[in-house]
This record gives C-alpha cells, sequence and structure tokens, in this order.
C-alpha cells in the first residue's frame, strides 16, 4: 500500500506504524468518567467493512501522525 | 530418440549432456529438462504424490502437474521451466519433495524499481503493448517467465516480428526488458513482486509501477475422462510448442481430443512433424475418450465411444494423447489485485470484469482467444464413467484429486467452491491448480445444476509460483540479517572473551567467563564482586529520551505514574509508565539536568517504543505542551560501577570531587571530568549496591572504561554482564518491564502502589480504578524460594496451590524470573501469583516434567530490605 504522508508525499506502508481509528477521542475529565464510558475509550474500536477514518505515524520518515481515511475492503486513500 | 531432424529453436550445434535418474542423456541448448526428457523417449517423470502413479510430461510451462524434479538441493521444480545446462544432474519426484537440510547457497538480492508502464508476459500482446508505451518516452519494464522474450510466438512462424519488435523495444533507454522473470504478486496500488531466476540464485524485484498491463496470455485446460493422468496425455497446445519450439517428437502415433478450434493446427504441425495422427475425437461430434489403458511405461491405447451410448466403443492403439477443454485467461495477478472476474458463456471460460485501477489487461488474458485458435468451443468438462466410477477421473494432478473426491465433497453438503477446494485440495498444490481449477468450478456447477458463472472460482492469492524463502530473504540473513548495535566500549568485550546475547538488536556481554568456566560458576563470581568488593558494567545501551521545554516538567507529571516537582536540579529519580489500560509499560531513571532540560531513561528494548508514546500523546492530545524529545542512546557510554568499594575506585578517578554520602547523596548526579574525559556521575543502583553510573560522551566510552578498570585494579574490579545484572536485581526485588510485567500487570499488582501519585492526572489512572484492575485477587508480585536450595524453577512454570491434586490442576501463577544467588547460597525465583501478598509463607507447586517441586511464598525481595547498603 502507498501512503500519502501529508509532508512527504507517497511511501510504501513499511514506513508507517498504523495507530487505530480517530474517531476515539481521549475524556476531557477521565476521572469523572464513569466504568462503561472509560471501557468504551480503552477497548471499543469500529471496524467497519468500508471507509475508516484513521491515524497513522510516518515512523521511519518525518515522524509525523496525520489522519486518512481508508475504504478497508479496496485500502483506496482519501485524505481526511 | 524422438528428436526431429530439424526445427524448433534448440542449437543443434551446442549439444549438453545431463542426467536424469542416474542416467545419461543429451539434449540441446535451448531444451528444457522437459523436453530434453521427450526427446530421449523419457515418458515417465515422476510419481504422483498420494497414489504413487506414473506421471509424465503434461505441458510446456508454468502450469504443469505432474513433472516435478529435483535438481542439486532444489525441490518441487517443473521439468518444464528447467533449463537444460550442461551437466545437469536430475532425479524425478517419487512423491513429496524433500528440503535439503543444508542452508540454501544460491545467492539472492533484491531490486526495487519504479516505472510509468509495466507490462507482465513477453508474448505478441505483451510486447506490442510494451512497444506502444515505449514511444511515449515513459520508463517501461517487461518481464516475461520464460529464458526468450516471444511467448507462443517462438518457433511458430514469428521470428521477423520478434527480432524487429525486440530490437526496437532494446533501443529505447528507459525500456527494461526481464527474462526468467515470473511476476507472483501484485498487491495495492500497483506493486508487483517479480522472481528472477539466475544462475545459483535470484533476484526479487519489487516494482511499482504507475499502469500495469497484463499480457499473461491463457492456459489450455483438460478434459476429464477415466485414466487422464497417464504418461503420454498432454496438453494439446503443449505437443504443438514441444514440435515447433524444440524439436521433439512427443509421441509416434496420436489421437487428438478436443472441443474446440485450436485442435486444428496442432494436428496440422503434429503431421508435417511425420507424427501419425490416428484420430479427432472430437465432442462437438458427439464423441469423447472415455478411458485409456497403458503399462508402466505409460498410455497405449485409447477408448473412444459416443457420448451418448456404450455400444461404440472403439479402441485405437497410440502413445500420445493431446486434449484440449479450453483455455482459461491467466488472471491470477489480475484477482490478486482485487480485479473482478465474470463467466463468459461463450468462450467458456472466466473473463475480467471490473480491472483494479491503472491495470490493462490485453490479449489472451483479456478474453481475446483468437491467438490460441480456440474458435468455436462447445463448453465440455468431464466425461461420464462407466458404472459410477469416478476415481481415475483425475481433476487435480498434483493433488491427486478426482472427481470423486468432488462428489464426496458435495455429498457431505458443501455447496461453496472454497469449501470444495478446501475438502479436496484442490488447487493447494505447487502448481496452485492451473490446469484444475475451473475445472472444478464446472464439476460443481455440472452437479449441482448451477451455471459456473454461480459457482465461481476460488480466491487467487500470491505467489502466482513457488518462491524460494531465500529469495525473499534476500541477503537479510546471519550478520545481516538485522542491524546490530554495539556500545563504544564492543571491542574491548570481544577482546576478553565476554559471551554475548541479544537485547533487541544490542549484543552485550551477558557474561566473561575465565578460562574454562561455564555460566554458572562466571556468574556466582560477578555477582560476589558486586556485593563484596566493586564490579564493572557497561550499561551503554540504556534508552535514552532527552527531553527540553517550557512545558516538560508538566509532560513527564502525564507520562509517568509518579511526579516529579520536588525533583531537584541535578538530581534523578526512578519512574513507572503504563499504557491507558494501567497496565506497567516501561520504567527508567528521569533526570533533571538544568532548567526545563530533563532526560528519560528508558529499558534497553523499549526506547523506540517509549519514544514513539511520548511523540505521539505529544502530536496527537497534547499539541498545546512546549516539549522536544531527541534520542540520544547513542549519544552516551554509561560504565556503571557497582560494589561496597566502587566510591574508592570513582574517587581515584575524581580525586576532588566530594564523595560521601552528604555531598554526593543517593541519586544525586555531579559534573566531573578525568584525565581530560568529560564525566557525568549519577549515583543510580540497579543491584542494591553503593553505585555509581558514568556517562560519557560515546567517543570516550572505551578510554572512561579502561580508566575505570585500571583505577579498580587495586580492588580487584571485576566486569559483569546482564546475567549477573538480573540475579542482583532480582535478588532486591527490582522488577525488569517485560520479565515481571507483560501488558497484563498494574503497579499495584507489582506492590509499588508507592509509585502510584493520588495527587496528579497520568496516563491510565483512570484504569486503576476499574472493576478488573481493582480486583483483590489478581496476580501479585511475590518470591519463591523452593523448598530444596539447589532446585532451580524454569522461568515460565506454572504455579498450582496442590502437590497431589487432581489434574487439571488450576493455574494460580507463574514464575517471571529464576536464578541461583551466590548471596542467598541458594536459588530463588520472583512469581506472579494469584492473591499473592496474601500467601507469604505457604507452599506453592511447579509442576515439571513429572515431578512436583515446592517452594514457600516470600516477599518479593531477598536481600537488604533496609536499604543499607545502596546509601552506605
Amino acid at each position: 500500500m502507498l501512503i500519502p504522508c501529508p509532508w512527504c508525499g507517497d511511501r510504501e506502508e513499511v514506513e508507517f506504524k498504523y495507530g487505530g481509528s480517530a474517531d476515539v477521542t481521549y475524556p476531557r475529565a477521565p476521572e469523572s468518567a464513569d466504568d462503561a464510558e472509560w471501557a468504551r475509550f480503552v477497548f471499543f474500536r469500529p471496524n467497519p467493512k468500508g471507509k475508516l477514518t484513521e491515524r497513522w505515524v510516518h515512523t521511519a520518515g518525518c515522524r509525523r501522525w496525520f489522519t486518512l481515511v481508508r475504504d478497508t475492503v479496496t485500502h483506496q486513500i482519501t485524505t481526511a | 530418440m524422438s528428436r526431429l531432424a530439424s526445427g524448433g529453436r534448440i542449437d543443434r550445434t551446442r549439444a549438453l549432456r545431463f542426467s536424469f535418474n542416474g542416467t545419461a542423456y543429451r539434449g540441446y541448448e535451448g531444451d528444457t529438462l522437459a523436453s530434453a526428457l521427450l526427446a530421449n523417449d523419457v515418458r515417465v517423470v515422476a510419481n504422483s504424490v498420494t497414489d504413487g502413479r506414473p506421471r509424465g510430461v503434461f505441458s510446456a510451462g508454468v502450469e504443469e502437474p505432474n513433472a516435478l524434479v529435483q535438481v542439486g538441493d532444489d525441490t518441487m521444480l517443473r521439468a518444464t521451466q528447467v533449463e537444460l545446462v550442461d551437466g545437469l544432474q536430475a532425479i524425478g519426484l517419487n512423491g513429496r519433495g524433500r528440503l535439503s537440510s543444508e542452508p540454501d547457497t544460491n545467492r539472492y538480492d533484491k531490486v526495487y524499481a519504479h516505472c510509468e508502464v509495466l507490462v507482465i508476459g513477453g508474448g505478441r500482446a505483451g510486447i506490442t503493448a510494451a512497444l506502444e508505451a515505449s514511444q511515449t518516452g515513459d520508463r517501461v519494464i517487461l518481464v516475461d517467465e520464460q529464458a526468450e522474450l516471444g511467448g507462443r510466438l517462438l518457433g511458430a512462424g514469428w521470428n521477423d516480428w520478434l527480432d524487429t519488435s525486440l530490437g526496437a523495444l532494446r533501443a529505447q533507454p528507459d525500456v527494461r526488458l526481464l527474462t526468467r522473470a515470473t511476476a507472483f504478486g501484485h498487491y495495492d496500488q500497483n506493486l508487483v513482486l517479480v522472481a528472477q531466476r539466475l544462475p545459483n540464485g535470484g533476484r526479487l524485484w519489487q516494482v511499482r509501477a504507475k499502469r500495469v498491463v497484463l499480457a499473461t496470455g491463457a492456459h489450455e485446460r483438460p478434459l476429464i475422462f477415466a485414466n487422464n493422468d497417464r504418461p503420454g496425455i498432454m496438453l494439446a497446445g503443449a505437443a504443438r510448442t514441444y514440435v515447433n519450439r524444440y524439436g521433439v517428437a512427443p509421441g509416434k502415433r496420436a489421437v487428438i481430443f478436443t472441443n474446440n478450434d485450436s485442435t486444428d493446427a496442432v494436428a496440422a504441425d503434429l503431421k508435417r512433424a511425420g507424427i501419425t495422427v490416428e484420430a479427432i475425437v472430437d465432442v462437438r461430434a458427439g464423441e469423447a475418450v472415455v478411458d485409456t489403458r497403458g503399462d508402466a511405461e505409460g498410455l497405449h491405447t485409447i477408448v473412444r465411444g459416443s457420448l451418448t451410448g456404450r455400444d461404440s466403443r472403439r479402441e485405437i492403439e497410440g502413445d500420445l494423447l493431446c486434449v484440449s477443454g479450453g483455455f482459461n485467461p491467466t488472471l491470477h495477478l489480475f484477482s490478486q489485485a482485487q480485479g473482478r472476474l465474470r463467466y463468459d458463456e461463450g468462450l467458456a471460460c472466466f473473463v475480467p470484469d471490473v480491472a483494479p485501477p491503472n491495470v490493462d489487461v490485453v490479449g489472451a488474458a483479456a478474453g481475446d482467444l483468437a491467438g490460441r485458435g480456440q474458435g468455436a468451443i462447445m463448453p465440455y468438462w468431464v466425461v461420464p464413467s462407466d458404472g459410477g466410477d469416478w476415481s481415475t477421473h483425475f481433476v487435480d494432478r498434483e493433488r491427486d484429486v478426482t472427481v470423486a473426491d468432488v462428489r464426496r465433497a458435495l455429498g457431505t453438503g458443501m455447496r461453496s467452491v472454497e469449501h470444495v477446494k478446501r475438502f479436496t485440495t484442490i488447487g493447494t498444490g505447487s502448481d496452485q491448480g492451473k490446469t484444475a481449477g475451473i475445472n472444478e468450478s464446472a464439476i460443481i456447477a455440472t452437479q449441482l445444476g448451477q451455471p459456473v458463472a454461480a459457482v465461481g472460482v476460488t480466491t487467487f492469492r500470491p505467489p502466482y509460483v513457488p518462491v524460494a524463502f531465500g529469495l525473499m530473504a534476500g541477503r537479510n540473513h546471519g550478520d545481516l540479517f538485522e542491524p546490530i548495535r554495539v556500545t563504544a566500549i564492543h571491542p574491548w568485550h570481544v577482546a576478553h572473551g565476554a559471551v554475548f546475547e541479544n537485547v533487541g538488536q544490542w549484543k552485550r556481554p551477558w557474561y566473561f567467563p575465565r578460562q574454562d568456566e561455564d555460566i554458572e560458576a562466571a556468574v556466582q563470581r560477578e555477582c560476589r564482586a558486586a556485593r563484596d568488593g566493586v564490579a564493572v558494567m557497561d550499561a551503554s545501551t540504556l534508552g535514552k529520551i532527552d527531553i527540553q521545554g517550557p512545558d516538560a516538567l508538566e509532560f513527564l507529571n502525564r507520562m509517568y505514574t509518579n511526579a516529579f516537582d520536588t525533583l531537584k536540579i541535578g538530581s534523578c529519580r526512578y519512574g513507572l509508565m503504563c499504557k491507558v489500560d494501567g497496565m506497567v509499560f516501561d520504567d527508567g531513571v528521569v533526570m533533571h539536568l538544568g532548567p526545563d532540560h530533563w532526560l528519560a531513561t528508558t529499558t534497553t528494548g523499549g526506547a523506540a517504543a517509549v519514544l514513539d508514546w511520548m511523540e505521539e500523546w505529544l502530536q496527537t492530545e497534547w499539541t498545546d505542551l512546549r516539549v522536544r524529545l531527541t534520542s540520544v542512546t547513542d549519544h552516551c557510554a554509561d560504565v556503571a560501577v557497582v560494589g561496597p568499594r566502587s566510591r574508592d575506585v570513582v574517587r581515584r578517578l575524581f580525586p576532588k570531587l566530594p564523595l560521601d554520602p552528604e555531598s554526593f547523596p543517593f541519586m544525586g548526579i555531579r559534573e566531573s571530568e578525568t584525565a581530560g574525559i568529560p564525566v557525568r556521575l549519577h549515583r543510580i543502583t540497579f543491584s542494591g549496591e553503593l553505585a555509581y553510573e558514568l556517562w560519557t560522551p560515546s567517543w570516550y566510552g572505551l578510554t572512561l572504561w579502561e580508566a575505570v578498570l585500571a583505577a579498580g585494579e587495586p580492588f580487584g574490579i571485576t566486569p559483569y554482564g546482564t546475567e549477573a545484572m538480573h540475579v542482583l536485581r532480582a535478588e532486591k526485588g527490582y522488577i525488569i518491564c517485560g520479565q515481571e510485567t507483560d501488558g497484563t500487570v498494574t503497579p499495584q499488582d507489582l506492590g509499588m502502589t508507592w509509585i502510584v501519585s493520588k495527587k496528579k492526572a497520568f496516563i491510565g489512572q483512570r484504569s486503576h480504578r476499574r472493576i478488573d484492575t481493582a480486583r483483590p485477587d489478581r496476580k501479585h508480585l511475590v518470591g519463591l524460594l523452593p523448598v530444596d536450595g539447589d532446585q532451580l524453577l524454569p522461568e515460565g512454570t506454572q504455579l498450582v496451590l496442590e502437590g497431589d491434586g487432581p489434574i487439571p490442576s488450576k493455574m494460580v501463577g507463574h514464575v517471571t524470573s529464576s536464578y541461583r544467588s551466590a548471596t542467598l547460597g541458594r536459588t530463588f525465583a520472583l512469581a506472579m501469583l494469584q492473591s499473592g501478598r496474601e500467601r507469604l509463607g505457604i507452599r506453592v507447586y511447579a509442576p515439571l516434567n513429572g515431578h512436583v517441586v515446592a517452594a514457600t511464598v516470600t516477599e518479593p525481595i531477598f536481600y537488604d530490605k533496609e536499604n543499607m547498603r545502596r546509601d552506605s
């Protein structure tokens, strides 16, 4: 897979690390979250067949994190 | 001899000697092993894998399911793809091939290539596509699996066209022509892997192409009938290839069995070569080959009959049966790249429907079967058997799968072609069912009364052909398997006989044996030196992250479970880190070096992961924090001087530096120099002894190490390795992240509640209140003393509560670290034990091979609980 790094351009997938769904927001006040809310943040991740907004980091390049939209069926990537 | 008097693209002036199954033969340059065997009348090449039936050459190419051979140490090779060379020694496989137990001595390399257009297949369609693309000045790569470009045009009267076209391509500077190069994997965004065969090795091309043109041709498929696997039965197009390209008559008396027009040309070429064509059996005329007879040497009789009844049987003597059931466009790569297929009723095959982005299909692969002369075809698959016996109707020759097996699969209720594949193993041989797959679909369709389109085909996966592991590895084996990291002091370790262990990519001294010491004796001696005198260790591999910025303190407070607000410049503090789930991730020492300037050490193996983790939070969640991180692991050498006499050694090196405990207390940092070398001294201990870690820029590392050894000489300073380090730290109950912890262990489980701040927020804090994380019966870190002080518990051993309880016993914990201690004069261990802190003093049991070892549960600290030695 070719991944478009916003800073470096298209690079091979091996240069990147995957950061999972980009739609998991760190709770503003973790201590006031109840167990269910907290568990949802820690353990639950979307796994759609189709478009997924996800985070990647260009580990072997500029080391910057960024977000893109990938189709989990076709691997077609569109920038978020 | 069955070599024709003339013709073919072999070079008759260059005879080659070779042997097969120990017998000497001759062939010519330009032969494959298959064509040379046929020329020498060798009909039986191999015995089949399951049934042991004799098999001969069936095809003239990559799709060969029968003629599997071993050449030297390479096994499961197709005789149709082995180029004949002088002195070649081959044997036919009797059943399964056997891998050599010797290392692969071939040399493999990797090439990364980029182009605008990659053309796969060097036949007429591929050469035409490459010519077109090259006109634009684009970078073009044309790959073909054969030794010569031309595909089926070779030996077929196209020499002038080939010479002109290839000449034009070779004249273009940006056109690269690769032969003996099989594209075997087609991945996302046109990454194509190509295996190129070279003498004594190969090259793995990883080609990234803007556009891929698939000119992969078509594979002929056989018709299926009883005893259709005898030597002498061959794809019709293959027989023609042997005559035209190799100048070989694969038989003397031929029968052709067909359902399409392509065999007209086959019959004409066979006749021209002097082969008698006894009969053309055409299902379109209501006839079929219903059975064959033969002996150990292969086919001798063909049974012809009408499709409608048994009355018209007629036997024909013949030694060659040429079979054609039509053609399958070669769409393996197309499908790997997620292209969609559709079944074409008129052509009776699957053709491209929706191509993947930037992929074109041309020629026979696109369903243009005019070049193969298929013409009018009557879809036909299996000739019915007599009396319902389908056990010699072979569908997959390499796997010895018959129509009977497919019927059995359907009889059990399977319907999906994927299930039938897995049940019967059709298509799972090293040929990946190139001559079997579509027939499988058609048989299922016929049996179930469905159209072939509804049954579909099995998923095509890389690799298209078998690929040697050596090719994938390239040069990355042995010393080049992965990068090797060594410290500045490494040459000394080597010169002094250190035995090394791998820690991540680092080579670390494991122990330093003297004379004939074994590891146990060496480690005991090294530990005694650290406890009783002074010892020295190269700790340079510790991960080091420089942290600077006005918000560095706030950042550290969020990352670590403990707080750093009170840590003064010139001091350091142990820190522990958790992941969001509250589980221990890494630990190390955090040093306060100056205003807004800190440095964190990490475990040797965790350095990269910790830096990644810190950067992730700074970039994605805490973007308001002004903090900069730099990996400085390799910048500094770290010499740990350890033991009650360590102060004496350090004093000799830094005579002016006040070293008394008040001036330079535990966890203090001092800057100084010795013999012109700048050194930062830290009073840190990982052994529980009085100890100093001396840091210096890497290029001074070896000099400092040698200076320490010289200063320590009067005190018998002893270098020690990681094994002694482990024993010393375990005696003190110091954990190692990744040894005591495994991603399921909280600080509380480790009895380290003291390091978990209640005053500030940190990553993972909320998880410590989760029901599961807070339950009292979690596994706790404890010590274990085997009742027999000589018994060493293997690390990883499971623990149970009853030594003689019913089996299976409930496992309540496991041993994480286990050593022989010179200091304690016995063995000891650390373990994670369910409700461990409530079980101090009781016995637990470790079931080992055939016996049970008892051990007493203790606190996880065995030595100097009061920390008197550390602070002395």
